[in-house]
């Protein structure tokens, strides 16, 4: 038996913000899916199974939450499953609830993500120090900068490409409702006098600390038929890879898993040449350097040259390959949610939902995220027509 | 090792109501779709999913339904002496609430036991504010006092976590950090990729094979990359602002993080060489602190080619 053709038929996420002091962290993930619900024209009833996601517990403090949650997610007499993969888990728990529906386990796989962030301090809870070690460590920002430093090194890219990608990412902002950030003046110019956090990363090049939620239902062709939707995101393909943490030899700015996940990704989707044939994408970029890390580790450019992309201002809205349409992770940033976020925007884009932010004629998007120590990958491709694989 | 913080924990707005009354003395449940009163009200209806909205007071007495005896109480429960945990259906409510019993032995509990709530002297709108339940006698509430439902006082809550545990050293990193007690760097080498780790893992990450091979490693090498820390967070042990570096060794395969100083934070660079200043003699202990820092050597920077495949 072949794959069961599967899609998004709902989208939902959470207006996000740096404190959502209204709600319970069940609030939270409520608000994202009934929005899904209502999007996909569906109830809970409807549903035969939920995927839930977070990053580590301890940015909450709540262990397991999944079965704290099970009543408010409506899953009592269902399965109900956690994933977690890090900072890749938004991505990786789409991809789990996509692969039920594909198999042919079920019809109506409703999943969420989140991350009430405000609950703690991630800068604590991911610099906990290791007995006998340095404790040298500074949060993800601290983890991240040094291997920053290596790709300009490595691609010889000039100073101001961080700062580019951040201005275009704050002014993408500005046309997503549910954005965290909306700093209206930010420019190359601002961004490059703001601080300097972990040397070469500044303050206006690092994402924010976010609550927020997303949702999608994801249901097969069968379901797709049965809801009306006229215009579902069809998953197209899914890859997820892993590696270890620290290795040696391990390329640490262009990381072979991303690389392997992004060719099965496009192997599967018989895509041959993706800078083409991909319309637009949402990838995860927590400090503005890894967008082109990125582009260079999803082969829209060869290595060392996907800056130029970026400087040429193709990755904005209306250039040949946007990018982070809805302003990204740089905007808005519930850690747990961040990478479904990615996903389901990817799904927006070509459901034409996408609103002040969509990308004219969107046919085929990437959604994107990575976790760990870039060790965690996950990606789909969604397209507007029902794919032929 | 301890790890431990104050997880500050918002409400919602059935539980802000909950928390709110239990402030003023007064308990409530939530009425579900098929009429039945649960105490502490869930957020969410569990047959129809949607939110709880409606919330009646129920009595600070009722009925053990089931228990369980704690012989030896551990810190942080809400009784310091032996006690038990009980199941106890409050009048007005259709599910039980779980707390604690004061009596003196297992032999003053049974199912059927009517018990009231002993509240706590000082409020603070937790669930603590139950500080537990003791027998009633045949006694029942007076009535719940009337409740005012406005905006509920009490919308969050501080949820203090802490954990406490003894860190377990590998055979191969317990090599290492005694290795380090006598001032010596010792890592080891995969048997198949030759690539040498330091710490030891003992296994390759790629091969996975045990990497038996023992190599004492110098105390200096290169820097491969680094980040300079500006940015203060709780729990943090350097001053800022420090360079956090990635450290290869000669003769090592793989980089680990050290501090770099005796030079400016603005004059590091990748490529800098440099070598490990230790602690005096009688403080090491099993540590990668016995090295306090690394600082440059002096010696011309490696060049690129000879560390790029190590970023």
């Amino acid at each position: 038996m072949g794959k069961v053709p599967a899609a998004v038929i709902g989208v939902g996420q959470t207006h996000h913000r740096a404190v959502r002091e209204d709600v319970s962290i069940a609030g939270l993930l409520r608000e994202a899916v009934d929005r899904a619900l209502l999007d996909a024209g569906l109830t809970f009833d409807d549903i035969d199974a939920v995927v839930v996601g977070k990053a580590p517990d301890l940015f909450e403090g709540v262990m397991m939450p999944e079965l704290y949650l099970a009543d408010a997610l409506g899953a009592a007499g269902k399965p109900l499953l956690r994933v977690h993969t890090a900072g890749s888990v938004g991505g990786s728990t789409a991809i789990v609830a996509a692969s039920l529906v594909q198999s042919g386990v079920h019809e109506r796989v409703l999943t969420v993500a989140f991350e009430k962030q405000s609950e703690s301090n991630a800068m604590w809870a991911l610099s906990i120090p290791v007995p006998f070690i340095m404790p040298v460590h500074a949060g993800a920002g601290g983890y991240f900068a040094p291997h920053v430093r290596s790709y300009i090194r490595r691609s010889g890219a000039p100073s101001h490409i961080g700062a580019m990608v951040a201005a275009k990412d704050r002014q993408n902002a500005l046309k997503n409702p549910y954005a965290h950030l909306k700093n209206e003046g930010t420019t190359v110019e601002s961004v490059l006098a703001s601080t300097m956090l972990w040397d070469p990363i500044r303050y206006d090049e690092t994402c924010p600390s976010s609550d927020g939620a997303c949702a999608l239902v994801i249901a097969s062709e069968d379901a797709v038929a049965k809801s009306g939707i006229k215009n579902p995101a069809w998953i197209h393909s899914t890859q997820m890879r892993s590696e270890p943490t620290t290795a040696a030899e391990r390329d640490q700015v262009n990381p072979a898993a991303g690389r392997a996940a992004s060719a099965a990704l496009y192997k599967q989707a018989g895509i041959t040449n993706p800078l083409e044939e991909i319309d637009c994408a949402e990838i995860y970029v927590p400090f503005s350097w890894f967008e082109p890390m990125w582009i260079e580790n999803l082969g829209f450019m060869p290595e060392g040259e996907g800056w130029k992309l970026t400087e040429a201002g193709e990755t904005a809205i209306g250039g040949k390959l946007p990018i982070n349409m809805s302003g990204g992770v740089l905007s808005s940033n519930p850690i747990g949610a961040s990478g479904m976020l990615r996903f389901g925007e990817a799904a927006l884009q070509v459901m034409g939902e996408a609103g002040e932010h969509q990308v004219d004629g969107a046919r085929k998007a990437l959604g994107h995220a990575y976790g760990g120590g870039s060790q965690f990958f996950a990606m789909w491709l969604v397209g507007a027509d029902k794919p032929s694989n | 090792m301890k790890v431990e913080f104050d997880y500050t924990r918002s409400l919602g707005p059935v539980l802000s109501q909950f928390m709110s009354a239990l402030k003023q003395h007064s308990i409530l449940g939530g009425v579900t779709s098929d009429g039945r009163v649960v105490v502490p009200p869930p957020e969410y209806d569990p047959i129809t999913h949607a939110a709880v909205t409606e919330l009646v007071p129920v009595s600070d007495h009722g009925v053990v339904q089931s228990w369980s005896w704690v012989a030896e109480p551990v810190a942080q429960q809400p009784l310091e002496k032996p006690f038990a945990f009980a199941q106890i259906l409050l009048d007005g409510a259709d599910a039980p609430l779980l707390h604690a019993v004061a009596v003196d032995s297992p032999a003053e509990i049974s199912t059927g036991l009517r018990v009231r709530v002993v509240w706590a002297e000082d409020p603070t709108g937790t669930i603590r504010d139950i500080a537990h339940f003791e027998p009633a006698g045949d006694g029942s509430s007076e009535g719940s006092a009337s409740m005012e439902f406005g905006a509920p006082e009490v919308t969050g809550i501080v949820s203090p976590v802490k954990l406490a545990y003894d860190y377990a050293a590998s055979p191969e990193e317990t090599k290492f950090f005694r290795g380090l007690a006598e001032g010596k760097i010792f890592g080891q080498r995969c048997p198949k990729c030759e690539k040498v780790y330091v710490p030891p893992r003992g296994a390759c990450p790629v091969d996975g094979i045990p990497t038996t091979d023992e190599v004492e490693l110098p105390d200096r090498g290169t820097v491969t990359t680094y980040c300079v820390v500006n940015v203060p967070f709780q729990g943090q042990t350097i001053p800022i602002p420090y360079v956090s570096a990635y450290v290869l060794l000669d003769g090592a395969d793989i980089a680990f993080l050290h501090l770099i100083l005796d030079i400016d934070a603005a004059d590091v660079r990748m490529g800098m060489r440099v070598e490990a200043v230790w602690k005096p003699r009688e403080e090491w202990t099993t540590d990668l602190n016995n090295i306090r820092y690394f600082k440059p050597t002096g010696e011309p920077d490696a060049d690129f080619e000879t560390y790029k495949h190590h970023l």
